[in-house]
């Protein structure tokens, strides 16, 4: 190697901002080419979500005739204006729900979640192999929909209620199964010499565990709260009243009634006039509504959810 | 996890029952905490297990589950003698099998991409972006894509305007669908999918490439000598795991991208055994069928799972689920 390529690969170590490692550099014409592959790369991946955007800022006529917009070509706020001055209750009451659901689903869960995995990571607890079996089987087999609608509609009936959309989600297996990793990792004499000076066991998890595992606890609480803020199939299976709606079940809706609209075969169509049908540009802004929140305030978490990611595949 | 597991046998069996309920007492705090969870479970897992039976039953709903009368494979007659069920199976493990090898493959090469950046700031730059996608749902999705293929949508709005060809009619042509819902599949995955071959790659010692540098190894000679046969195993394990969950299609994916509400025409291609079921319990109102096909995919899908897990516990007992 010369005298020359030791200096700069030197440098390059000693310049500030670079991954430290072992491996050589790129030539500076495969550096373009890699940053030009992974640009546009990017940009395939932002063009589905601007499209979305720019449509529903732009008129209606500029949509019918020059096709959907990447970039907006001819602005226009109508969408958002029929969107506030003819659904807005509807809108609003999505987000209550939404965020009710989200907020209660989210904090059952991880506390759920977080106290089985304290009982799992805890050595000496003496049902520990049988409760790993009996919640990693959830993991292998279940009974699938069928038998899941029938139980929960005719025997408990919960269809139609709030609780339908929060309880079946609240255990996620693997997400104990994270958890109990990460609390292993606490040192087991904390909680011993806890419990000599006389702390119960939920005395140990609030004020020793709880503090110890919050990275952990930020991780996982994020998987769950985009579950819930996302989840539509519960409330697409077991919400039939019109009046009550999550965000995700509002698109459902309005996704069925455009197409009932352009059915042929359908009956109800000359039911329907035609100033229902909610125009392109109106259908795309409550997209943005509805999907707009999650996709800025997720981002900035983003570094959890690699995390998260990491020690479930590394350790799981 | 199985060695940890039997690190601290039981000790109820070699003491005999006066020693279990003391340590019930003892530990009754534990027993507690770990109530919420096993209630959930029961009732939302372990009894629609129990459910599985109405395969074999015709249900009627004045007299519930229990005292519905037995019809035998009837069910399961009906529907493994109708086209249907050919064409369910072939899309649900045709497309499996499609996804896994083409998501596991462009994850691989944008991880060996990503590992090539050098800087911190542009890395994560690139990564935030290919992880937005994951943030949505299904449901947001489907409106996505709507907007790139209806007939105003922007694939039409180009063609036309570069080609002038006529708009291609995408959600009536089934033949379109495998590849789009392909492309989707990879496009909502791979930020996802990459940062765990990335952490992977992270993990490989710098030596190795120091040492090779020093013996005058090309870039190429690197990535395939050193960083693929590494980090091999990892991706062996991910594909041989999914082969455990051929039998279940990602429902929302199916039934929100082709819009199978009310769209017939994309069956051929599109409709697998999740949709199928949802489809003859909520649309047709069948349950019967549906509850035979339920428990066609219930069986199959545990005698895979068991299945991949032998295979791979004789490859490397570490992956081994359990």
């Amino acid at each position: 190697m010369s005298a020359d390529a030791v200096t700069r690969i030197k440098a390059k170590r000693t310049s500030s901002g670079r991954v430290a490692g072992g491996k050589q550099g790129l030539s500076r014409g495969s550096t373009i080419g890699l940053h030009v592959g992974l640009t546009i790369l990017a940009i395939l991946c932002l063009i589905p979500m601007l499209v979305v955007i720019s449509t529903s800022f732009s008129s209606e006529s500029d949509v019918k005739e020059n096709g959907y917009p990447i970039i907006v070509r001819d602005f226009s706020l109508d969408a958002y204006e029929q969107l506030i001055g003819r659904s807005s209750r509807t809108i609003i009451d999505a987000y209550v729900d939404t965020v009710m659901v989200s907020g209660v689903g989210t904090f059952l869960s991880l506390f759920a979640c977080s106290m089985a995995a304290y009982v799992l990571a805890r050595r000496n607890f003496f049902l520990r192999t049988h409760l790993t079996f009996f919640i990693f089987f959830t993991m292998l087999f279940n009974g699938g929909l069928v038998p899941t609608y029938i139980v929960i509609t005719q025997i408990y009936s919960l269809q139609d209620t709030f609780w339908v959309l929060v309880l079946p989600l609240v255990v996620v297996p693997w997400y104990i199964l994270i958890l109990r990793t990460f609390m292993q990792g606490i040192s087991y004499e904390l909680i011993e010499s806890a419990k000599i000076d006389g702390a119960s066991e939920f005395r140990i998890f609030g004020t020793i565990i709880l503090p110890l595992a919050k990275p952990g606890l930020a991780c996982i609480g994020l998987f769950i709260l985009l579950r819930y803020w996302n989840s539509w199939f519960e409330a697409m299976l077991y919400i039939n009243r019109s009046d009550w709606q999550t965000l995700q079940l509002m698109l459902i809706r309005m996704q069925q009634r455009v197409e009932a609209m352009f059915d042929e075969n359908s009956l109800i169509q000359t039911n329907l006039r035609i100033v229902d049908i909610p125009s392109e540009t109106l259908r795309m802004a409550m997209v943005v509504v509805a999907a707009g929140p999650m996709l800025i305030v997720f981002p900035f978490f983003q570094k959890y959810f690699v995390r998260g990611l990491t020690i479930g595949s590394v350790k799981g | 996890m199985s060695e940890s597991l039997n690190e601290y046998p039981p000790l109820v069996a070699k003491r005999g029952r006066g020693m279990l309920r003391r340590r019930f007492r003892m530990q009754s705090e534990l027993h507690i905490m770990a109530l919420p969870v096993v209630l959930i479970l029961i009732l939302y897992n372990y009894i629609p297990m129990f459910g599985l039976v109405i395969a074999f039953k015709r249900l009627q709903v004045n007299l519930g589950i229990l005292r519905s009368p037995w019809v035998g494979f009837q069910n399961f007659r009906f529907f493994f003698s109708s086209p249907d069920a050919w064409r369910v199976t072939r899309n649900t493990v045709g497309m499996n099998f499609l996804f896994i090898f083409t998501t596991n493959f462009s994850a691989l090469i944008l991880a060996l991409a990503m590992n090539e950046v050098r800087r911190r700031g542009i890395l994560k730059f690139y990564q935030t972006i290919y992880f937005l996608p994951y943030f949505l749902s299904w449901v947001v999705v489907g409106f996505m894509l709507y907007g790139m293929l209806n007939r105003f949508g922007l694939v039409n709005a180009f063609l036309t305007r570069t080609f002038g060809i006529e708009p291609i009619r995408f959600y009536d042509t089934p033949g379109y669908w495998p590849v789009i819902l392909l492309l989707v599949r990879i496009w909502k995955g791979i930020g996802y999918a990459s940062v765990v071959y990335y952490a992977g790659l992270m993990a490989i010692d710098p030596g190795f490439y120091e040492a090779a540098r020093i013996d005058g190894a090309t870039k190429f000679q690197e990535i395939t000598k050193i960083s693929i046969p590494l980090i091999s195993p990892i991706i062996a394990m991910l594909i041989i795991l999914a082969f455990g969950h051929v039998f279940r299609g990602d429902f929302g994916m199916f039934w929100h991208l082709p819009r199978l509400d009310r769209n017939g025409i994309l069956k051929p291609t599109v409709d697998i055994i999740d949709t199928y079921v949802y489809n003859s319990l909520r649309i047709i109102g069948d349950i019967g069928i549906a509850s035979a096909v339920n428990f066609y995919q219930a069986f199959v899908g545990l005698v895979l799972v068991l299945t991949v897990n032998r295979i791979t516990r004789g490859i490397s007992a570490e992956h081994a689920l359990y």
